[in-house]
């Protein structure tokens, strides 16, 4: 059996949705189980928002992971990827957008924040929101962060994933595929560097 | 033809009820329960049958609607967040009484955790109230088989069924095999009057008769393939030999399924049960291959109770009321596991550098300018109280507002501040968005005319259901009409644009009502910053 549980996570309104919506059509045309537990309703005003997605070659029983059992934490915001640690395996990855959003009062010491994070095992972190910005694709800063997970995603090869980005994005025409596949590649390409 | 989707829990109900036949869904929205309604006003099947799919004022003209549509023969889905089952509560348990035509399937999203609600409480309860067969499924694949199934038993029994679905199910996403969709039933009107015109003395007849279909009820239960004995062949083995063994039985209930699968020890029986009323016969079998038994079900301890009356007080019968799962609160694999005695790992401790991060109003709200407003005025009066409602604007609780006295259920604001009136709190103010007016505000807004209570209402209109996601809403455009109507004078009725612009407008208007003692309503009336951003995308793309 080959499994990969995922905790995608971030603010409302930051995107995470359409991450999981393009993992959910490369999973399914992969021919994987999958379970994904959104977050509906009130929370996704302002406030902290998450999904677990599951993806297996077995039948997959829980909709939720259990504790210590994410292989990957995805986050829109690093705050937020702080908030799942439970929920990470002894050796999973965090891949976090860098930059924090800040829309409380207490939010934490940022330096405090990023020591804390970059102290634990295979941290990726970028901030997705200015290369987007300065790559001229401000709308596609979570597909840069799906490219920079990609390498943690064993049962999805890159291959797979662009295929899903170009089916999910294609209603939306021809510059919008084009944009987030190369939001994909430079996030896929940071992660490689920093994992040399 | 057969293919596989990828749907919500939601989103499979929807779909095996259009697969099933259906000619009418009646709903409020309420989260969990939204995408159902949603799915079908979206689906070109549906549009092609012409099945009908507008929102409803309420859960309780939404129930009574679609008793109608069962009545003309066909087969209709009521929906509703389980706070709703309190709302359609007289129509639900009077429909078991008539009885129905076309199949009648009422579906209540649970919300343990409170989520997106006030309460937890547990829909099954009315189900057993109303004495009818309760559907629980504990997959999508399953609720989107078990839809149809719940139309033919409603048909079979000439009762309305209940389903129940949890946050947990109704929001998340698996991939559904799906068949062919049956043909709808036709226009095919009741005649028996002595089934319909609940007068005591064929009130009584009618009751007698859902009595006497409880025991086919309870057969029917434990001869479902809802309702699943799995013990191990090593478990049958041991129970021949020694039986006195410490061993261990689960009854696994809908969604708790899942989590007694991804950790079951071996050799564990497991009772599945996703049909009521609880199968007796399989609860009884499990029992004797066992010593104890641990109950899993989400919600309250509704099965656990039933189960400790079955099996006497000498059984060892665990769940949440013995504390082996939690009192309150959603299961989760890791309370199951707990539950089990299987331990999990936690390699991590809680982060140090987090802080919570609630939800908040949208920048650019309306509600935002109705609180900054009300915040000013009600300053100058320190015996003032708001009392809210449900909706985003029940937001304005928490910080930076921290406006409002109150929130208990829909239209209760007006209620709450007429009654507060009548004991003499002044100024009493109630704040309720424009969808929650209709729900429920009207009715309590006449009480007040009627008896000339000195409150001052906010209907804060923002032109949809914002908080479940921008459905229309029922009085767009006809508030100021319905107050006259009510009766409310036209002197004391107010529309204002809430913008900072308009600050000292709103502040003087508030201050003038909260002085006049009788009913006065004003209605800060501008769209939603979530629909009008959609709308204007929309027209971009066009």
């Amino acid at each position: 059996m080959s499994k990969i549980d995922i905790k995608l996570c971030g603010v409302g309104g930051q995107g995470i949705l359409s991450i999981a919506t393009v993992l959910g059509e490369a999973a399914t045309a992969a021919g994987l189980q999958l379970k994904q537990a959104e977050v509906h309703g009130m929370s996704q005003r302002g406030g902290d928002v998450q999904s677990d997605l599951r993806l297996s070659t077995d039948a997959i029983w829980s909709d939720l992971i259990p504790l210590g059992g994410a292989d990957l934490i995805i986050s829109m915001e690093p705050m937020e990827a702080l908030r799942y640690l439970p929920y990470l395996a002894p050796d999973g990855a965090i891949v976090t957008s860098g930059k924090p959003f800040v829309n409380i009062p207490n939010y934490p010491d940022e330096a405090a924040l990023f020591a804390e994070l970059d102290a634990l095992p295979h941290v990726v972190r970028l901030d997705i929101e200015a290369v987007a910005r300065d790559s001229g694709l401000p709308k596609s800063a979570n597909m840069v962060l799906l490219g920079m997970a990609a390498p943690y995603i064993g049962l999805l090869p890159e291959e797979s994933l662009r295929g899903a980005i170009a089916r999910v994005f294609s209603r939306k025409g021809e510059a919008v595929v084009e944009a987030n596949l190369k939001a994909f590649a430079l996030g896929l390409e940071h992660s490689k560097q920093v994992s040399k | 033809m057969s293919e596989k989707r990828l749907l919500l829990g939601d989103e499979a109900v929807a779909l095996g009820a259009l697969y099933a036949g259906l000619s009418g869904v009646y709903a409020y929205p309420g989260t969990p329960s939204t995408e159902i309604t949603e799915y079908i006003q979206q689906s070109p099947l549906a549009r092609e049958r012409g099945v009908r799919s507008r929102w409803c004022t309420n859960e309780k003209t939404a129930m009574e609607a679609a008793l109608g549509m069962s009545y003309a023969g066909k087969r209709a889905l009521v929906c509703m967040k389980h706070v709703g089952m309190n709302v359609c509560a007289d129509a639900f348990v009077n429909a078991a009484i008539t009885g129905v035509k076309g199949g009648l399937v009422v579906l209540a999203a649970d919300d343990p955790s409170m989520h997106s609600s006030q309460n937890e409480q547990d829909s099954r309860f009315y189900g057993k109230f109303a004495m009818v067969p309760i559907f629980e499924p504990s997959s999508q694949q399953e609720a989107f088989e078990m839809v149809g199934d719940a139309f033919r038993l409603s048909e079979a029994l000439r009762l309305p069924v209940l389903m129940r679905l949890v946050t947990r199910l109704a929001h998340s996403r698996a991939a559904v095999q799906i068949g062919e969709p049956q043909a709808q039933n036709g226009l095919a009107p009741d005649d028996e009057r002595g089934r319909w015109v609940l007068l005591p003395g064929i009130a009584k007849r009618q009751y007698a008769s859902l009595i006497a279909k409880q025991e086919e009820i309870q057969a029917g239960a434990e001869a479902s393939v809802y309702n699943r004995l799995e013990i191990p062949g090593q478990a049958r083995d041991d129970e021949k030999g020694a039986g006195q063994d410490d061993k261990l039985g689960v009854i696994a209930v809908g969604i708790g399924y899942n989590y007694v699968r991804e950790s079951l020890p071996a050799g564990v029986s497991v009772l599945k049960v996703s049909l009521y009323p609880i199968p007796a016969k399989q609860v009884r079998e499990l029992a004797a291959h066992c010593s104890r038994v641990l109950v899993v079900e989400d919600g309250q301890p509704f099965v656990e109770e039933q189960v400790k009356g079955l099996l006497g007080p000498d059984y060892p019968v665990r769940g949440r009321f013995s504390g082996e799962l939690p009192r309150t609160g959603e299961l989760t694999p890791d309370c199951v596991a707990a539950a089990l005695g299987v331990a999990l790992p936690t390699p991590h401790e809680r982060a140090h550098n987090l802080a919570a991060r609630p939800p908040q109003l949208c920048q650019g709200c309306g509600h935002r300018d109705v609180y900054t407003a009300l915040n000013r005025v009600a300053a100058e009066f320190p015996g003032a109280r708001i009392f809210g409602d449900i909706g985003c604007y029940t937001l304005g609780a928490l910080p930076p507002f921290q406006a409002i006295d109150s929130c208990v259920d829909m239209g209760a604001s007006i209620t709450m501040a007429k009654g507060a009136a009548d004991a003499g709190l002044r100024p009493a103010i109630a704040v309720i968005g424009d969808s929650t007016f209709t729900h429920s505000g009207m009715t309590g807004l006449l009480d007040a005319v009627n008896d000339h209570s000195a409150i001052t209402v906010i209907i804060s209109d923002n032109l949809t259901t914002a908080m479940t996601g921008g459905q229309d809403s029922a009085g767009t455009h006809k508030f100021e009409a319905i107050c006259l109507a009510l009766g409310v004078e036209r002197d004391h009725l107010h529309v204002v644009v809430p913008l900072p612009a308009n600050m000292e407008e709103i502040t003087r208007i508030l201050r003038e009502e909260i002085a006049y003692e009788g009913v006065s309503v004003i209605i800060p009336q501008r769209e939603c910053m979530q629909t009008l951003g959609r709308k204007l995308r929309q027209k971009k793309q066009q």
